[in-house]
């Protein structure tokens, strides 16, 4: 499949919408798209329904969590200094947020072919974490974008029944995000190992 | 293609079949019930004995497994596939390896390509065979089909450990080949089980698929359209059954299918007996790759000699991949930085997947039917709950 | 007709219940503790460390490198690495565990402490009746419990152990070698070839 021609396919169909070509580094060489959240759906309803494309198939559904990344560079400044100009090096910290995923697997039953990878990305990881569910246009959607909200704390927006799936209904915290930190809760057990065992020791 | 907006389907048919609301009864189907295949349990909305509303519970035996994968190197992750799908730890195996292979451009041994394909065939069978026993014992007919099966199973299950060292656990396959090679004297047994097969699958047809009660309980029950099997993600026979010639043994072409001679049993009507039959007759294609397989293994290494065991980092990217496991599409999905554990490792498990049209195939159904309907969607919760 | 399929499905049953009489593989149960199958060569349940000779504590191979314990997916590998070294199974001196403790209600028998280590010094067992009434202290299996002589591996394991220990004379071979041509190059050292290429098998056990 031509990411090219599906990008500029897209963008002729859906009109002001902003299509990023993702590129994988690996040999696998699938590459994905990245979209915009403002017109998620229409892309979504698009590729779904295009006489050539048709994916009818969502496979995979999956969240990802990037932390913030903190990316520190030298950079030559001029400044006064005592009076004179001069050229002071600085170490210049830029901080990019971190934001969560979630990311689709798109293959066509009829024309057998596939896979096309969708991505999503949200605004930062704590307040506005919304992103508009696909649930409506495949169903096979519903339980895994369940599992994400569960799991990494997206809230889809237009998803029928979201509520926690794997984890019960009291639970808070998001597991499967990077930075979760497990609950000290362990029984007094004479494990083998370090960490356990050290942690088991203080019950 | 228009749209089938569940909502508006299911509140239709619950109307339809709801008198008043006092006449509706809350009732939890399981987590004990026998026919949960462990800790499975479903909330029903009862009008009489028809179900008006269904919703699946699961999540008891959650452990977190992908947490558990991105914090141990690749190869650790391997024997935790296993107990994903614990009836088919090697189609799992495979999935798993299958995905680093993609992910980090490797290249398997031909060898070790016909095994992972007669390895993959006997799971298949031997899953089969044991989830039409099951289905049979959740109609009633306790024991003896059941027991039929699980013998052909524990032969089956003989060749498993014979050659990985544990009937269900096998931890067998490597990024790049298999761990080890065939013992002696594995591929005449193979051969010998192979043969003797289609009597039991024959035995077993006699046995139950002209039998007027199995048919009375299976034909027109828990019909599932092909449309909403499409637009539902349901993969593996359930889909098959449905109509859909969908098989990504034939579609992808993964390892070597594209070098045998099998056909893809489809469905007509997506009920219960549809699904029942396809599974009896993916049997006997399976037995057909597996004569072919068996006549045509070539000797050779089974290792690719360029990857590593300990200290294995691919590049960073990212791969999805996936294989038919006998339950429907089982996919793999990791995201590698380029250190030794991977930074998202994700499972599409089909057994999940599967569940989501539970509700469509069971509004109106009894409670009777609902048990053999969720015993044809084939699920084992290891793989459900992760 | 009516009934037909069910007559079918209960002559079935009947050949099979009659059948077990006669054939041998239509009755396939076993009567579990006085009867037992023979066990496959492959099978596995937990691992135990191998040594060579009489003494278990002279004769471990395990050298307390601590790979197995930073490749084991559940963590149930304990090891503490000894202060001092004493001589392997090969002659070099290296170190040796002092501490080797599994916890067997950790592990899950995957093999690959097995596959990891490079000194063919954790193999795995075929022992599987091992109940205990001690929770804790019966299922922590130490240094003592987990010895057993490569007699006992070569015995469960047949193949396996033939490969294992010729790999294993080939290396002691490989360092005898060297060992004297670097003892023959001392003592004459006009003529460094004169080592003849077989004079290391002579020494293999």
């Amino acid at each position: 499949m031509n990411l090219e021609k599906i990008k500029s396919d897209i963008e002729a169909a859906v009109p002001g919408c902003n299509v990023q070509i993702v590129v994988n580094g690996s040999p696998s060489g699938q590459h994905s798209l990245l979209l915009e959240r403002q017109h998620v759906f229409e892309i979504a309803k698009f590729l779904q329904d295009d006489s050539e494309l048709h994916l009818d198939y969502c496979s995979n559904v999956t969240g990802v969590d990037w932390l913030d990344t903190e990316t520190s560079e030298k950079v030559k400044v001029q400044r006064l200094v005592d009076g004179v100009e001069q050229e002071v090096e600085e170490i210049r910290k830029t901080r990019s947020p971190g934001y969560l995923e979630a990311v689709y697997h798109l293959y066509s039953m009829e024309k057998k072919h596939g896979p096309l990878v969708l991505r999503q990305r949200t605004e930062n990881r704590t307040d506005q974490i919304n992103l508009p569910s696909l649930t409506p246009i495949w169903r096979s959607a519903e339980f895994q974008e369940r599992e994400i909200f569960d799991l990494y704390g997206i809230i889809f927006e237009g998803h029928p029944d979201l509520r926690r799936i794997l984890m019960w209904d009291e639970f808070e915290d998001h597991p499967m995000r990077k930075d979760y930190i497990e609950p000290n809760d362990y029984e007094y057990e004479p494990t083998p190992h370090d960490a356990v065992l050290e942690k088991s020791m203080q019950h | 293609m228009e749209m089938i907006a569940p909502e508006d389907q299911r509140t239709a048919q619950s109307a339809a079949t709801a008198k008043s609301e006092d006449a509706l009864l809350d009732i939890s189907l399981g987590p004990h019930h026998p026919s949960t295949h462990g800790v499975f349990r479903m909330d029903v909305v009862l009008d009489g004995e028809r179900v008006v509303k269904l919703k699946p519970v699961f999540g008891y035996l959650h452990r977190n497994h992908e947490k558990i994968a991105e914090s141990v190197s690749y190869l650790a992750s391997m024997p935790y596939t296993d107990r994903l799908d614990y009836m088919c730890s090697l189609t799992n195996n495979w999935a798993y390896a299958l995905t680093v292979e993609k992910l980090a451009g490797i290249q398997v041994p031909e060898r070790a390509e016909y095994i992972r394909v007669i390895t993959a065939e006997l799971t298949r069978l031997q899953n089969h065979a044991s989830t039409i026993g099951f289905l049979m014992q959740e109609m009633g007919a306790s024991g003896t089909p059941l027991m039929y099966a699980f013998r052909e199973r524990e032969i089956i299950l003989d060749l498993f450990e014979s050659l990985t060292g544990s009937r269900m656990m096998s931890n067998y396959m490597r990024f790049g080949g298999c761990r080890v090679d065939l013992p002696y004297g594995w591929l005449k047994q193979t051969e010998k089980v192979v043969a003797e097969f289609p009597r039991f699958l024959d035995e077993f047809e006699r046995l139950l698929s002209s039998n007027e009660i199995l048919l009375a309980r299976t034909q027109g029950v828990g019909v599932l359209s092909k449309k909403l099997a499409i637009q539902g993600g349901i993969t593996g026979p359930m889909l098959r059954a449905s109509g859909v010639n969908y098989d990504i043994r034939k579609v992808d072409k993964y390892g070597i299918y594209d070098r045998f001679d099998f056909r893809v049993p489809i469905g007509e009507h997506g009920d219960v007996y549809d699904r029942f039959m396809i599974r009896l007759l993916e049997m006997r294609e399976s037995l057909k790759i597996l004569t072919q397989a068996l006549r045509d293994i070539t000797a050779g290494p089974i290792m690719d000699t360029k990857t590593k065991i300990r200290g294995f980092r691919p590049k960073a990217g990212e791969a999805y991949g996936r294989i038919e496991s006998p339950k429907g599409e089982l996919g793999f999905f990791l995201i590698s930085d380029g250190s030794p554990q991977p930074y998202r490792y994700r499972v599409r498990p089909p057994s999940l997947i599967n569940l989501t049209v539970l509700e469509d195939m069971c509004l109106g159904a009894s409670v009777a039917d609902t048990v053999v309907i969720f015993g044809t969607v084939d699920i084992v919760l290891g793989e459900v709950d992760r | 007709m009516l009934g037909e399929g069910i007559a079918k499905g209960l002559v079935e049953t009947a050949r099979n219940f009659f059948g077990s009489y006669f054939t041998k593989d239509r009755l396939t149960t076993v009567q579990y503790p006085e009867e037992r199958l023979p066990q496959f060569e492959a099978a596995r349940n937990f691992p135990f460390l191998v040594y060579d000779g009489g003494d278990w504590q002279a004769g471990l191979r395990c050298v307390g490198c601590q790979i197995c314990e930073k490749e084991c997916p559940p963590k149930c590998i304990y090891i503490e690495k000894s202060k001092d070294k004493k001589p392997d199974a090969v002659g070099k001196l290296q170190f040796y565990p002092a501490v080797f403790n599994i916890d067997v209600s950790v592990c899950m028998s995957c093999q690959i402490c097995v596959e990891v280590c490079p000194f063919e010094a954790i193999k795995m067992d075929t022992e599987f009746e091992l109940s205990t009434d001690d929770r804790f202290g019966g299922l922590l299996w130490d240094k003592a419990q987990l010895a057993k002589s490569n007699e006992h591996y070569r015995k469960i394991h047949p193949t396996e152990a033939a490969e294992v220990d010729a790999r294993l004379a080939e290396e002691k071979a490989k360092v005898d070698a060297k060992v004297k041509a670097a003892a023959e190059n001392k003592t004459t050292p006009t003529s460094p070839g004169a080592v003849q290429p077989g004079s290391g098998a002579s020494s293999t056990q």
